[in-house]
């Protein structure tokens, strides 16, 4: 299934956003998940389901102003 | 100082992008007292066991400093988007404090009011403390708080602009219109000066970045951003005094004597 993860396109196996966080190897206890534009908290992340085409947001803390 | 129910010594706020090392930063933040610092969420990149490069050891040196951390929703020009980030940034950095951000304009980074309002409205009704980044509008200021603001935060000058207070009246009225409401100036400032003067007008902190972290010495401009905002504040519980337009002699003129 091809979905674009951080504006990039991945093929991945896996079907929900916890496993393909697990996948392409992010620490999932350091980052933020959203799904095309919705936010996913970090307990739903093994029930949120993802499609063909979709956008996974992976947001880490940055400096900012 | 009150924000939101948190008690604080200090009255700058600073801001943790364009250091040129994390070890800079550091040293700032305690050169200038800051007990609140701000932050944001960016993309990271994955792979390798997740390498979070220059972040992660950003936030772990934050965390490890013991401060409050104020979360930003910079680069949002949309409400969807602010509010999505909103709520990644409360799970992230486990806290409700939200810098809010809706940028309606690109060169001036000026904030689209409409959007900020209906943003802040959504995110006080979920629990969020909010910190509105905005311009010194009135109009603007009462819908933010009635919306459920409890701090306002008025821009100086565009972000990164390093310009000043460009419109001190407005402030001024800002600062009279809203007497209990904690005022922050957020943008804008480049000198200590600045936000001597932002503490002279009766503001209650100031929210910098650029003027400390791109100054050829941080710790230094830091250090001196602090004095100048202690020196306003002093100024400011001392009542000064009225400018006049005609001169005023300060020496007694009489007694003076006559030798022409």
């Amino acid at each position: 299934m091809k979905i674009s993860v951080n504006g990039k396109m991945h093929n991945v196996a896996a079907h929900n956003v916890a496993h393909v966080l697990e996948e392409l190897r992010f620490d999932g206890t350091m980052v933020a998940t959203a799904v095309n534009g919705e936010f996913v908290p970090a307990v739903s992340r093994a029930e949120q389901c993802l499609a063909e085409g979709d956008r996974l947001e992976v947001l880490r803390p940055m400096q900012g102003g | 100082m009150k924000l939101y129910d948190v008690t604080l010594k200090s009255r700058l706020m600073l801001g943790t992008a364009q250091y040129p090392s994390p070890a800079i930063l550091a040293r700032a933040i305690e050169a200038s007292g800051a007990e609140i610092v701000t932050a944001s969420l960016r993309r990271e990149s994955g792979g390798s066991g997740g390498s979070g490069g220059a972040g992660e050891g950003f936030w772990s040196l934050v965390r490890d400093m013991g401060l409050w951390v104020l979360p930003n929703t910079a680069g949002c020009h949309t409400v969807k988007e602010a509010v999505t980030t909103a709520h990644m940034a409360r799970e992230l950095f486990g806290t409700n404090w939200i810098k809010l951000e809706v940028i309606g304009e690109s060169d001036t980074l000026q904030p689209d009011v409409f959007g900020l309002v209906e943003a802040a409205r959504i995110l006080c009704d979920d629990g969020f403390a909010v910190f509105p980044y905005m311009t010194e509008d009135l109009v603007v200021a009462e819908r933010l708080v009635a919306a459920g603001c409890r701090v306002l935060m008025p821009w100086g000058a565009p972000i990164g602009s390093g310009r000043g207070l460009n419109n001190p009246f407005g402030l001024r009225a800002l600062r009279a219109h809203f007497p209990d409401i904690p005022l922050v100036i957020d943008a804008g400032l480049g000198l200590p000066s600045h936000a001597a003067q932002a503490m002279e007008l009766g503001y209650d902190a100031v929210l910098l970045n650029t003027a400390v972290a791109r100054a050829g010495d941080p710790v230094r401009m830091a250090r001196a951003f602090a004095q100048g905002i202690e020196a306003g504040r002093a100024a400011f519980e001392a009542d000064p005094m009225e400018a006049r337009d005609m001169a005023s002699p300060s020496t007694p003129v009489v007694g003076k004597a006559f030798l022409a």
